[in-house]
């Protein structure tokens, strides 16, 4: 059984950050397990975790009419879950449903928030990671905005 | 400049024939692949096989309704029933996607540099496909595993708009349960039922290549597609040269005469429609060209 | 040697020998080729005018057969019709092809320019992959009796492009018309066997000294009076790399997209095809001239690729004289001038050419100063 510092190193976020940052992170982590369709979050409630996935497959979903839900992104192994703890008011806009087995490390967003207000240098580094992650993921949405296989109407 | 031993206008015809006359090809089968998407199974009248190879496209159409070129989607192995995945799009799309069994449709070809699949012996291949572009990577993806053994891993992402818009489902279900071809779906957005990824191609892509090097990739899809796709294989390690693309233009004759489907100096109909990514990247993004 | 007895001798031996003689004629203010029988059906006595945008006749007050320069049309159409059946529909399942045009024809007073181009579109049609048989079969009954040049238009370059006012090759029989104090008379060339042919069945006297010498000045003043240029040393690279060229924007400024250069150009080949049919149902497919101007032309699903005016004028230029180097060896230019003298706005391909090569100055440069 990996320790959870093991697992924290094994992901992208936290490749290389050094001995003394790390330390500071994995306090604020948990390991978790969700089994098929149960949820990481849910629209509304409050940002107050991130998830790393370690293994499995999640889905964010956008609520629509009637309850109705369409899934706009899945985020699988290596990849972050959830971003709006982030940005006030620190609120979901998604469901996040593991559509397998999912195992994730849990970051506690307040205490990682205090300690990266304590060490602005640890914040900063993260900062950026998470920024190139929510970069990728919105160019991805702009492309897909494009609407690439659908039949061009004529303009 | 005269000659007077000319041959006669029958000899002449005969020895060089006319590149623009079509062939009767009966409609064998058809199946209905998505809501506007139809694979239809032809074989010529006269019962002569038509070999091609994978990447190759016809110029197809019903008499009185034009002709379009489509890409063949079927296994070169059985030139006997060339498979053509249509889209309908215009008039002479639709009127080949509303084809019965029966019918007979006019041919030509089969036009073009394709694949040349045989370039990953040897290595690595990825196929990256998107949308209707899996039509023409099939024939490539049939040719390698019916020679398996002279590849190594082989790689098959395929993004769709949607579950309902994805094409060959059963034969994809088929190579998903294959040990020796890894096979990665995603789809640009999907109701809960669906069980598996959301997002562009580039995200279920693989991560990293043993020996980059030694990999080819075959990438078909609209052209952002294709250019993002392309673009996230060069910077996982891939040579432009071993990533190839396939192009589509304006194409009324399919043999580089009518001068419609020309990208620069390059004819897509003879110089292509397969082309190395590294010829055509800055072609690609040109505004107008 | 032969005088102008001698040349409706040629004539008649021609058609003796089963061409239909086509040659320029005057028809609706213009020189336009058509058949002809008589030496009376030439321009004889007619001199043209042609500027950017301006064609005109005049009466030259010489007794000239070919004191002018290009006609209005080239000889394009004779070889490659604006419009073709390809292949007709039968009762049976398989279209059967149309039957090849293989009429013989001897063209008379073919420019050097004009010859060039025919040798271009010989590399388009004949010399690839996929060749025109229609085009193959008229090439081959076709009987070229080249003119030399000795009055270039105002908007001729020629001699930019490779050429010059009188053919090195590719004609069965050249005349030189020679108007002196001995009168008017043609210095004769042969080109091929079958042209040799021809002008043996014709009395004619050998040329003196004193008259080759006199036909060699014809096309040497003729080219010293042609003042338009091109450069096209590497005229190529430089419009590749002016493809976001300031100046595309000046020319779509002016450029109607009419089409017009496309349709007088003695190289340009483009055609789309279409079905025919008539009230019975379907009859065929036929082939017809088409022009990159057209918006249509590059058309896929979803519109057209080349959607302005500039995208699709830059198309043109850059094929013309750049493309079609990396696709078919040569310039696609023979600089014939027509696309000069035919634009109804006068845009002269010249002048651009020259503004595209210089590369535009940018907001560092000017800082620079």
């Amino acid at each position: 059984m990996k320790d959870l510092t093991q697992l924290l190193s094994e992901q992208p976020i936290f490749s290389d950050l050094g001995n003394d940052m790390f330390a500071l992170v994995a306090g604020c982590a948990h390991n978790e397990h969700f089994g098929v369709d149960e949820y990481l979050f849910r629209t509304g409630e409050p940002a107050d975790r991130f998830f790393l996935v370690r293994r499995g497959l999640v889905a964010l979903e956008l609520v629509r009419t009637a309850g109705s839900r369409l899934i706009v992104d899945t985020v699988s192994t290596g990849e972050i879950a959830g971003l709006s703890w982030l940005v006030p008011p620190y609120r979901w806009n998604l469901d996040a449903r593991a559509v397998e087995e999912t195992s994730a490390v849990s970051i506690d967003a307040s205490c990682l928030r205090r300690k990266c207000d304590d060490e602005p240098r640890v914040g900063y580094v993260l900062l950026q990671r998470v920024s190139s992650a929510m970069y990728q993921r919105m160019h991805a949405a702009r492309v897909r905005m494009a609407d690439v296989y659908g039949v061009p109407a004529n303009d | 400049m005269t000659d007077t031993a000319a041959p006669t206008r029958t000899e002449l015809a005969r020895e060089l024939g006319e590149p623009m006359l079509p062939r009767p090809y009966v409609v064998q089968q058809t199946k209905r692949e998505t809501a506007d998407t139809a694979t239809l199974s032809l074989a010529s009248l006269d019962g002569v096989p038509t070999p091609f190879a994978p990447g190759q496209f016809t110029v197809v159409g019903r008499p009185g309704w034009g002709e379009v070129p489509i890409s063949i989607s079927g296994d070169p192995a059985h030139p006997d029933h060339l498979e053509h995945t249509v889209r309908a799009v215009g008039d002479a799309s639709r009127a080949l996607v509303s084809a019965r069994p029966g019918d007979t449709l006019l041919l030509r070809g089969p036009y073009g540099v394709g694949w040349d699949v045989a370039d990953g012996v040897g290595g690595n291949v990825v196929i990256v496909a998107g949308g209707i572009g899996l039509a023409p990577l099939r024939p490539a993806l049939l040719q390698i595993l019916a020679h398996r053994p002279r590849y190594r891993r082989v790689f098959l992402v395929y993004g769709a708009r949607a579950p309902h818009e994805m094409l060959f489902t059963r034969q994809l279900e088929h190579w998903r349960g294959r040990f020796d071809i890894e096979v990665a779906v995603t789809v640009d957005a999907a109701t809960p039922e669906w069980r598996g990824h959301v997002g562009l191609v580039t995200s279920v892509l693989p991560r990293s290549y043993l020996d980059p090097d030694a990999t080819l990739a075959l990438v078909c899809g609209p052209e952002i597609m294709m250019r993002i796709a392309a673009d996230a294989l060069v910077t996982a390690g891939l040579r432009p040269d071993r990533v190839k693309v396939s192009l589509e233009r304006s194409m009324k004759c399919g043999i580089g005469v009518c001068g419609h489907c020309q990208l620069r100096e390059l004819f897509v109909c003879l110089d292509g429609p397969v082309f190395r990514y590294d010829r055509v990247a800055a072609l690609m993004t040109a505004r107008e060209l | 040697m032969f005088d102008v007895a001698g040349l409706q001798a040629l004539i008649d031996e021609l058609i003796r020998r089963g061409y239909t003689v086509v040659g320029p004629t005057v028809r609706e203010g213009g020189i336009v080729a058509a058949e002809i029988h008589s030496i009376d059906d030439l321009p004889r006595g007619v001199a043209d005018h042609q500027q950017p945008g301006e064609y005109r006749l005049s009466e030259s007050g010489a007794d000239e057969f070919f004191g002018f320069a290009s006609g209005a049309t080239s000889w394009k159409p004779v070889l490659f019709p604006p419009r073709r059946m390809l292949w007709r529909h039968t009762t049976a399942a398989a279209p059967v092809p149309e039957p090849l045009d293989d009429t013989p024809r001897a063209l008379l007073g073919v420019r050097a320019c004009d010859l060039r181009a025919i040798e271009v579109q010989d590399r388009v049609f004949a010399d690839r992959a996929f060749i025109d048989p229609d085009y193959v079969s008229r090439r081959r009954n076709t009987f070229i009796v080249a003119v030399t040049c000795g009055h270039p238009s105002q908007t001729c370059f020629c001699t930019s492009m490779g050429g010059g006012p009188k053919p090195s090759g590719g004609y069965d029989v050249l005349l030189t018309e020679l108007v002196d104090d001995e009168g008017r008379r043609f210095v004769v060339d042969t080109g091929t066997a079958a042209g040799a042919d021809v002008v043996a069945a014709i009395a004619s006297r050998p040329a003196s000294s004193a008259e080759r010498t006199a036909a060699d000045d014809v096309a040497e003043r003729a080219a010293a009076r042609i003042e338009r240029r091109v450069d096209t040393d590497g005229l190529r690279d430089r419009l590749y790399e002016a493809r976001e060229h300031p100046q595309w924007d000046d020319i779509a400024s002016r450029c109607l997209s009419c089409g017009n250069c496309t349709l007088v150009c003695p190289t340009c080949f483009c055609v789309t095809t279409n079905d025919v049919e008539d009230l019975a149902g379907p009859v065929g497919r036929e082939r017809v001239w088409d022009s990159c101007f057209v918006v249509e032309y590059s058309y896929i699903h979803g519109g057209p690729i080349r959607r302005s005016t500039q995208a699709r004028y830059r198309q043109w230029l850059t094929h013309k004289f750049a493309s079609w180097i990396d696709q078919f060896g040569t310039s696609g230019c023979v600089g014939c001038g027509r696309c000069v003298t035919w634009c109804p706005v006068g845009i002269d391909i010249t002048e651009e050419l020259a503004r595209l090569s210089v590369r535009p100055a940018t907001a560092s440069d000017k800082e620079g100063r």
